[in-house]
């Protein structure tokens, strides 16, 4: 059995009731949670629900308000600079150097972090061609396409061998070939044993690549956990949708005292082994909009943020 | 501020701005260069035939040797100032530079350093090159001339800080028009570079003595001229002065804008 197990180690990253406020606005309101080391932490959140305030606040772009925060075991308030030369960060928003060619960018950066030039240019040609993008080393960032740019960023975190990775929104705007082949690569990492903490409203990345997750609402946690419990915790294993329901078959939801939701031209039944009870309501059916399918996160998040539209 | 968030490491980023511009070195080394011809040729065969010559420390002086000196120091005021608002902005604002700088390592003291020694360096390179153009012509006299260069970076560091902290509080780059119709203007005209300060009434003249421009015009003047004096001293004081005001302010400044 692994030692580890008996005595686990300390977690990388820990938040004791983070708060963050501006004037009478509390962006994140009484937050903790801890990232243990090697795992895959995810923060969903619709718009504005507090997830980049709360990651802004682990590199120091935004002092807390109140409490505590540690990272490799030491305060954040005090140890700014020598946590910050071991994460590596990728930010929403793209903030490549468009004066600088692809290879340029690992290179000046890997200076900021103090790194000698052979062992920066040695890293920047591994990282460049582990995201793909060797062939595109002297070309000016404008020039690529999104989802280079993107690899880039992330080539460009890595460039001081992390030893946690922050990701806010990684694959925001990508297409899908790009979206997955950025999950390829987190995948890649995961397994090498880095420790990733990533923001994310896709519920699809966050079942891929998190052990655990939270979902926040308004600057607090509604839930954490492991995905699969959170899915079987508060929708069940299987979910029923039928769409445009008459009348007669939400009289017949209601009189069995199902779990349902009731979205006015759809209604969601969930619950577990839900196979009898969809031959039963797929006969009652005048229409073929009824489909039994397996419930995912995006029930959990969606039942849990309600369904209104929040920008 | 404080001053432990300042290490060597400041150098990265002005090491940034120096590949940036190793690339095009060619367009904005060109300024420099022509700038002085335009203006010697405008006043010196233009203008210089009607004011005649000026009277400048007990003896008389051509026009041109009175205002060559002043075009150095007015090219060391633009170039750090331009360099830390327009260019500084676009990096802060539209390529979020600073954003992914304050993910490593660096400090936003280290940040802004990096960028007002950058700022600096420009005003330098610039001195460097219109020095050569103005000796060409016979206008300063060597050794002392030499010592513009050192003087050059000093004015530099005080009229990038200024930049700085405009570009800490403006809030679109638009903006930058006031403080250059504001300070850059006035000083460029009545720091004592086109005419000697003698010509203003006393309330103006005090007033001219209040801005970083006079002092430095007045400085590479009597360096351009071979007259070491005291005077020189007051200006490095004034000058130091301007610098310790103004870095810790737009560093602050610089703080409240990004840090939030």
């Amino acid at each position: 059995m692994d030692t580890r197990t008996v005595s686990p180690s300390p977690p990388i990253l820990e938040a004791f009731h983070l708060r963050k406020s501006y004037g009478s606005f509390t962006a994140v309101d009484d937050v903790s949670f801890a990232v243990p080391a090697g795992q895959c932490f995810g923060i969903l959140g619709p718009n504005g629900a507090g997830k980049t305030t709360a990651i802004r606040m682990l590199y120091g772009f935004s002092p807390m308000t109140g409490g505590a925060l540690r990272i490799f075991g030491m305060d954040v308030r005090d140890n700014l600079r020598s946590i910050k030369a071991r994460i590596g960060v990728c930010q929403q928003e793209n903030n490549l150097d468009p004066d600088l060619t692809v290879f340029q960018n690992m290179e000046i950066f890997a200076g900021y972090f103090n790194l000698p030039r052979p062992l920066a240019r040695e890293r920047a040609e591994k990282l460049l061609s582990f995201v793909a993008l060797k062939n595109r080393r002297d070309d000016k960032v404008m020039e690529l396409s999104g989802g280079m740019m993107r690899r880039l960023v992330l080539a460009r975190a890595l460039i001081n061998d992390p030893d946690l990775l922050i990701l806010d929104e990684p694959t925001t705007g990508l297409d899908p070939q790009s979206r997955h082949s950025v999950w390829q690569q987190l995948e890649e990492l995961k397994k090498g044993g880095l420790t990733i903490l990533l923001t994310t409203h896709y519920m699809e990345e966050a079942s891929r690549l998190c052990d655990r997750l939270m979902i926040m609402d308004r600057g607090r946690i509604l839930v954490e956990g492991i995905p699969s419990d959170l899915i079987r915790t508060y929708v069940g294993h299987d979910v029923i949708e039928v769409a445009e329901p008459e009348p007669a078959l939400l009289d017949f939801v209601a009189e069995k005292g199902l779990a349902y939701e009731n979205l006015g031209h759809r209604v969601m039944i969930y619950g577990e082994n839900r196979n009898t009870l969809y031959q039963e309501i797929s006969s009652r059916c005048s229409n073929d909009g009824c489909i039994l399918r397996m419930a995912t996160l995006e029930d959990v998040f969606l039942k849990l943020t309600g369904r209104e539209l929040r920008d | 501020m404080r001053a432990c968030n300042i290490t060597r490491r400041f150098w990265k980023v002005w090491y940034r701005n120096l590949v940036v511009n190793r690339q095009n070195w060619k367009v904005s080394f060109l300024p420099p260069l022509l700038e002085p011809l335009f203006y010697l040729l405008a006043f010196g065969v233009g203008l210089s035939s009607l004011v005649g010559r000026i009277d400048y420390g007990g003896s008389q002086v051509t026009y041109v040797q009175f205002i060559a000196p002043a075009l150095l120091a007015i090219n060391i005021m633009n170039n750090a100032f331009f360099e830390n608002t327009y260019s500084s902005y676009v990096r802060m604002y539209y390529q979020k530079t600073f954003d992914a700088m304050m993910a490593t390592p660096l400090t936003l003291e280290e940040i802004i350093t990096g960028e007002i020694f950058w700022g600096a360096t420009k005003s330098f390179l610039a001195t460097l090159i219109m020095l050569s153009v103005i000796s060409l012509f016979g206008l300063v006299s060597y050794p002392s001339a030499l010592l513009i260069l050192p003087l050059s970076f000093l004015g530099g560091i005080a009229f990038g800080s200024l930049g700085m902290v405009f570009t800490g509080k403006v809030k679109t780059i638009d903006l930058f028009n006031l403080p250059i119709f504001l300070f850059i203007t006035p000083m460029y005209l009545f720091s004592g570079t086109f005419f000697p300060l003698e010509a203003l009434p006393s309330w103006a003249r005090l007033l001219a003595y209040t801005l970083p421009l006079t002092h430095l015009v007045d400085m590479t003047r009597s360096l351009g001229a071979g007259r070491l004096d005291a005077s020189l001293l007051w200006g490095l004081l004034y000058l130091s002065l301007f610098c310790a005001v103004f870095f810790p302010l737009a560093v602050a400044a610089m703080h409240k804008r990004l840090i939030a």
